[in-house]
């Protein structure tokens, strides 16, 4: 397509579109076929859950990537952006999550970094640039010195100064990736003062974020992905929240699917004295006041959507973050809070959602790897006794049907299935209490799937507390007994007996979103 | 894409040459080496000569064990060779007390600056190099301020320690070969050796399967600063004096060259004793050749420069996968 003619057939007050874009890496189709325009003067939320393709499609927006296939046009011409930086000179920044500023420098410096203000004699006038720095700071609500050191601020006030920096290079559009995860209520206002302000000026803004009312109280125009694909995109305001959350999840509000899509039973006894109670779990910026309990033989599914908390509250009653307050407790008997060790020897087992990083000890065995958590008891004196541990490698290899060529196989080399079958018996010769699963069939194969979650339904029904996370709805309704619903770190609702349906939970999302008035507008 | 892995078996032959290159490479090289000395260089094949090889390479292949554990947790200790050092001013300070609380002492010496060394990378969470850095140069320090120059060391029990053998093996060999068997005992079959290599290979899986991470890594550090200190007090005794501003100079870069040409690698999670025992005799044995063919000492450090980069880069290929 020659530049004319494109300019032609674009309308006149779209900045940045692609169509028919597709990438792939190995193994894992991206982005598929995706369509999608950023118009002056829009603010446009991005939405999706995990996997949905989001950053893949930032990425390719901004230069970290090339599209496989598809057309990337700037100003209703073609472009390809070698490298972020030909973006950034045609006036695209981006704000990632990870504040991506220097934080020896001043503030003053990061702002003005490669276009300080020189003096005659062609050195940095750190006079004026001190002068503009302070000007442009307050602009955004930060009254600071902007002689010290970024470091030294809080990570608002930090945020503040990448979105400065961003704006102030003449962008035409500003990408900002979940700008206020860590932001408090009142920064949150300033950032949207600034997006008023960018929008008035005629700049284009995605925005991507999880939560929905933000995305309401700003945002004027949605678009979906999900599994790659585009699914929806228009007017917010012709969104209703519950669809919304139907077009993320892949469920629509009014189909009802056959029962038995997974492996999992359904209901268990459970006992009725919870095994383990969490209380008013707080962490700044993740959980407020969560609370929760666990009945032995209970599979508790934890509901929300993607950063509402799930991951969060698991890993903290399982003492892999540190809290704010709170406590939890096992058998009613209170647990240290923060310390891993602590919660394993009270019986809490976490299966991490990052299993490569978090889970497997990839260059060891797998032998190794199950005996991992367990060495103290096929231990004397701190001398590991082989014979035991081929016993219960032995016992769980072949209970938990583990593929591998022998034990002595790495886990790193194991499909993802496999993997998460080897953490599972890392747990369970632990002989743990409480299974904490967050995401445990993510990434593995049809087939392993089935497997794994027949064996949470065993696991329940042998009287284990379970604690079930996933971002498949249809593996969160038959596999749980009761959903919890978060949405940004608080519980909103509580779903049971008959109430726990794809129907009820999608609804519960929503609508929880809708109850409260926007914090912020 | 994990699927695919299972194939690795049936991978291409470069990578298996490499794969096994880095495994037993170091083997190799000394098989050849030995070889090359026992054809090409006079009087190699004698008691004496293997006698002399054995007591010179026994203080680095001690101090390598230790730092092969601490590269074993993807960290270093660099204090070693000041650790060295201060075990000499320690020993030739408490030897009137007679050789055997010398060497406790001395040992206690290594024990504090390992501890030292492991509190501040465990808890306070200073990256390794820097810790034992500072500490190498501290150490130092104190080992001057304890004894400010030379001392010939004059000790019947040490004079045999440092020189005496028995059918005909040095004491000093002999013991530096009873530590490697330990070492190497330790890593294969005690908890301690299975939670380092985890802690190696991953720390935030390590973390969440509930090991005790501050008290491993501190325990590495403590092991490392003793074996250095046994190290120092053997090498006292053969030299038959303290000299704690030139004893142990460089050991921390022999050791370390021990460990990576045995196969180790620096990124965790694998410790290879056998490796590290024949990277230190590999290392000798290149000096000691070089040396008797009358070549320069600079030819030996280029020589060991291209056996460190070839086992780099067999280690670097296997990294890629």
């Amino acid at each position: 397509m020659t530049p004319w003619r494109a300019a032609v057939t674009a309308p006149p007050d779209e900045v940045l579109a692609v169509t028919g874009l597709t990438k792939r890496f190995p193994g894992v189709l991206a982005l598929d076929d995706v369509t999608f325009t950023l118009r002056a003067g829009q603010t446009h939320a991005l939405v999706g859950e995990n996997g949905a393709g989001k950053s893949t499609l930032i990425k390719v927006l901004t230069g970290v990537y090339r599209p496989d296939e598809g057309e990337l046009r700037h100003l209703g011409e073609a472009v390809t952006f070698p490298t972020p930086l030909a973006a950034q000179h045609a006036g695209i920044s981006t704000i990632y999550q990870e504040v991506n500023l220097i934080p020896l420098m001043s503030v003053a410096r990061n702002l003005f970094l490669g276009r300080e203000p020189r003096t005659r004699l062609g050195l940095i006038d750190f006079a004026r640039m001190h002068r503009e720095a302070k000007e442009t700071m307050a602009e955004y609500g930060v009254h600071i010195d902007v002689r010290r050191p970024l470091r030294e601020l809080g990570v608002g006030a930090q945020q503040m100064v990448a979105l400065a920096r961003a704006v102030s290079v003449d962008a035409r559009v500003v990408v900002m990736d979940e700008p206020t995860s860590s932001l408090e209520p009142r920064e949150v206002e300033t950032l949207f003062g600034v997006i008023r302000r960018l929008r008035e000026q005629g700049i284009a803004v995605l925005y991507v974020s999880h939560r929905m009312d933000e995305l309401y109280a700003i945002c004027d125009t949605v678009t979906v992905l999900r599994d790659g694909r585009l699914v929806h995109t228009g007017p917010l305001a012709e969104t209703g929240r519950l669809q919304l959350v139907s077009l993320m999840l892949g469920r629509e509000t009014s189909e009802v699917r056959a029962e038995g899509v997974t492996k999992f039973s359904g209901s268990h006894d459970a006992g009725s004295r919870p095994v383990l109670s969490a209380r008013n779990l707080d962490r700044r910026h993740q959980l407020h006041d969560v609370s929760l309990d666990i009945r032995p033989g209970e599979v508790v599914g934890l509901g929300g959507l993607l950063g509402s908390g799930r991951t969060e509250t698991a890993k903290a009653i399982a003492g892999a973050l540190p809290l704010g307050g709170g406590e939890v407790t096992v058998d009613g008997r209170p647990v240290r809070t923060g310390s891993a060790a602590a919660a394993i020897r009270a019986g809490i087992s976490l299966l991490p959602e990052d299993r490569k990083s978090e889970g497997i000890v990839p260059g060891l065995s797998v032998r190794e790897n199950i005996a991992l958590a367990a060495l103290p008891r096929m231990s004397r004196f701190g001398l590991v006794s082989e014979a035991r541990v081929d016993a219960v490698v032995d016992t769980f290899m072949k209970r938990l049907r583990i593929k591998a060529a022998s034990p002595h196989q790495k886990v790193g080399e194991l499909s993802g299935g496999n993997q998460q079958k080897v953490l599972l018996a890392r747990w369970l010769a632990m002989h743990p209490k409480v299974l904490l699963l967050d995401e445990p069939t993510r990434g593995i194969d049809v087939g392993a799937k089935a497997e794994v979650q027949k064996l949470i339904d065993e696991l329940a029904g042998n009287g284990l507390g379970v604690l079930l996370i996933s971002s498949d709805v249809e593996e969160l309704i038959e596999g749980s007994d009761r959903v919890v619903v978060l949405r940004d770190g608080s519980v909103v609702g509580e779903l049971t007996g008959d109430e726990v349906g794809a129907d009820q939970l999608l609804r519960a999302i929503a609508e929880a979103a809708e109850e409260e008035t926007p914090r912020h507008d | 894409m994990t699927e695919l892995a299972l194939d690795n078996r049936t991978l291409p032959d470069r990578s298996t040459v490499v794969g096994w290159l880095q495994n037993y490479g170091v083997y190799l090289g000394l098989a050849v080496l030995l070889l090359f000395n026992v054809f090409f260089t006079d009087h190699f094949v004698s008691g004496e000569n293997f006698r002399t090889q054995a007591v010179q390479v026994s203080p680095v292949l001690i101090v390598a064990l230790g730092m092969a554990l601490a590269i074993g947790t993807e960290g270093i200790d660099l204090s070693v060779g000041a650790v060295m050092a201060l075990a000499t001013s320690v020993t030739s300070l408490y030897l009137g007390y007679g050789p055997w609380l010398a060497l406790v002492a001395a040992l206690i010496g290594g024990a504090v600056i390992g501890l030292a060394g492991g509190s501040l990378i465990a808890f306070v969470g200073v990256q390794p190099i820097v810790a034992t850095l500072a500490l190498m140069v501290g150490g130092r320090g104190i080992a001057l301020v304890l004894l400010p120059q030379l001392k010939d060391v004059r000790d019947p029990a040490m004079a045999t320690l440092g020189s005496g053998s028995v059918a005909g093996i040095p004491y000093l060999a002999l013991i530096a070969a009873a530590l490697a068997l330990i070492v190497g005992f330790v890593v294969r079959r005690t908890t301690f050796g299975r939670r380092l290599l985890a802690i190696g290979d991953s720390r935030p899986a390590a973390q969440l399967a509930g090991l005790p991470v501050h008290r491993v890594l501190i325990t590495v550090y403590v092991c490392s600063g003793v074996l250095a200190a046994v190290a120092g007090f053997l090498a006292t005794a053969r030299l038959q004096a303290s000299d704690p501003s030139s004893l142990g100079n460089l050991m921390e870069l022999s050791a370390i060259t021990a460990v990576v040409v045995g196969g180790t690698p620096l990124t965790g999670g694998r410790v290879r004793i056998g490796g590290t025992v024949a990277g230190a005799v590999l290392i000798q044995l290149l000096t000691a050749t070089l040396i008797k063919h009358d070549l320069p000492s600079s030819w030996t450090q280029i020589a060991q420069a291209v056996v460190i980069v070839l086992a780099v880069y067999a280690a670097r290929e296997r990294g890629k996968r």
